[in-house]
């Protein structure tokens, strides 16, 4: 039987180009279709009916039609906008990283429904107060998991002996922590305290009920920070662009608040 | 393509190869363009031609606002009939000529020359955003008004142009959100449903 002409999924906008005079490319990813390149008509002029359904990081439920090469989004309607996160600034930054992650570690048309939850519930966490650092890191980790690149750190990733409490070292390279004795052989490793390396082993395997009644201090935070963002980067073979522009205002956030 | 394979001389291949360069104009339309130049008197090729060469070597950047211009500082900088206590930011001169097509606003403008977006990798230092900073500092400006576009990257810029303005004590305005004119409630989503309540004005 041939496929239907048309079909329909919820999906999260999660990139989108320009194309042509009025229309747009973009990223959606879906629960079931994993990720989707479709073709948006027209939303780019201001009476398109389907243009704020379309916007960046919205929960939309979308109807598309087969295309030659890409799909065409005929239908949509908004599920969630998430609107409190975009009414900040720092949030919308924070959702933007999210979604560049995802779109960077995902290939076209492989269902990932986990990470599709795992996105959502994201989305849903940065909408509402709480320690957002934590969430991006328990996104991080958890993001790393479904997509195969789940750090080890449980033992040393050389000499597989128990790790000891004692400061470590992440090595992007090996995918994991390292003795000391080990990390004296290894290029480019990251210093690892013990503090920073039962968070990291915390947000990997406990669900975020558990993981969100940590209290992290700013530097056990910007330790994590480090390690994380160089792994990601090592992964990635490139830079987390959206990653830059939170570190731009993280370090405006900081010179504005003591005065 | 093979040189060699080319069907048609030489000259014309390379004229649709060049309008396939711009925006919107696939190598169909490319050949469709070619050959109506073709068949063109060469009076209006040349005016073409000169038209386009010329918007690429008188115009510049006014060094005020940013605006596209034939004379550096522009028509509207230079003017003694507009109210230079407001500021109109946009992220591209064609939202000026929009806006001023409307002849309500007797302001200044600022071209952003676009808008930050993250995820491309366009930050505060990569739009005019420092030379705002600078034009601000005399004091004789006592509003700012954000219209940036209301989607994502623009309601962003305007976020992040809001915190670095209006500690300097200036009035900081956004261009309303809501409903377009001559559209039907019902498509429209929630953001700007929710914008549009929220802004809601005695009749």
């Amino acid at each position: 039987m041939p496929k239907p002409r048309t079909y329909q999924t919820e999906a999260i906008i999660i990139k989108k180009i320009k194309l042509g005079e009025a229309d747009r490319i973009l990223t959606l990813y879906a629960p079931h279709l994993g990720k989707i390149q479709a073709v948006a008509k027209g939303v780019r002029r201001p009476r398109s009916k389907l243009a704020g359904h379309l916007e960046l990081l919205t929960h939309s439920q979308v109807s598309l039609a087969r295309g030659r090469n890409l799909d065409t989004i005929i239908g949509s309607q908004t599920i969630d906008s998430f609107l409190p996160l975009k009414s900040d600034l720092w949030l919308t930054s924070c959702a933007l990283y999210v979604t560049e992650l995802i779109n960077q570690f995902t290939a076209d048309h492989i269902e990932n429904y986990p990470l599709f939850q795992l996105l959502l519930e994201t989305m849903h966490r940065l909408c509402q107060a709480g320690d957002i650092e934590l969430v991006l890191h328990y996104f991080e980790l958890h993001l790393l998991d479904e997509v195969g690149y789940r750090p080890q750190l449980q033992q040393c990733v050389s000499c597989h002996s128990p790790l000891k409490p004692v400061a470590n070292a992440f090595s992007p390279r090996a995918g994991g922590v390292l003795c000391p004795r080990c990390s004296q052989r290894q290029p480019l490793t990251y210093p690892l305290s013990v503090n920073a390396l039962k968070v990291l082993r915390l947000l990997q395997s406990s669900d975020y009920d558990t993981a969100s009644k940590l209290k992290m201090n700013p530097e056990l935070s910007h330790e994590l920070d480090e390690v994380m963002s160089h792994y990601l980067e090592y992964l990635l073979e490139r830079e987390v662009k959206s990653a830059v522009w939170l570190d731009i205002l993280r370090e405006q956030a900081k010179q504005t608040a003591p005065s | 393509m093979n040189q060699n394979l080319i069907p048609t001389a030489e000259a014309v291949y390379r004229l649709i190869q060049e309008l396939n360069k711009l925006p919107g104009i696939g190598p169909k339309s490319a050949q469709r363009l070619t050959y109506y130049l073709l068949r063109a008197s060469e009076e209006q090729a040349k005016l073409l031609a000169e038209a386009i060469l010329s918007v690429k070597q008188k115009i510049t950047l006014c060094s005020i606002c940013f605006n596209v211009t034939e004379s550096d500082p522009c028509l509207i900088c230079r003017s003694d009939q507009r109210d230079c206590s407001k500021i109109c930011i946009v992220e591209q001169p064609q939202d000026i000529l929009a806006l001023e097509h409307t002849k309500i606003y007797n302001g200044l403008y600022h071209v952003l020359h676009g808008a930050i977006s993250p995820t491309e990798g366009v930050g505060a230092g990569d739009i005019r955003i420092n030379e705002l900073t600078k034009r601000l500092q005399d004091g004789s400006i006592n509003e700012v008004i954000l219209a940036t576009n209301p989607n994502l990257e623009g309601e962003q810029t305007a976020m992040y142009l809001n915190k670095l303005i209006s500690p300097l004590g200036i009035r900081v305005t956004r261009l309303a959100r809501g409903l377009p004119f001559g559209t039907e409630l019902e498509y429209a989503d929630d953001v700007t449903l929710t914008r549009a309540i929220e802004g809601r004005q005695e009749f």
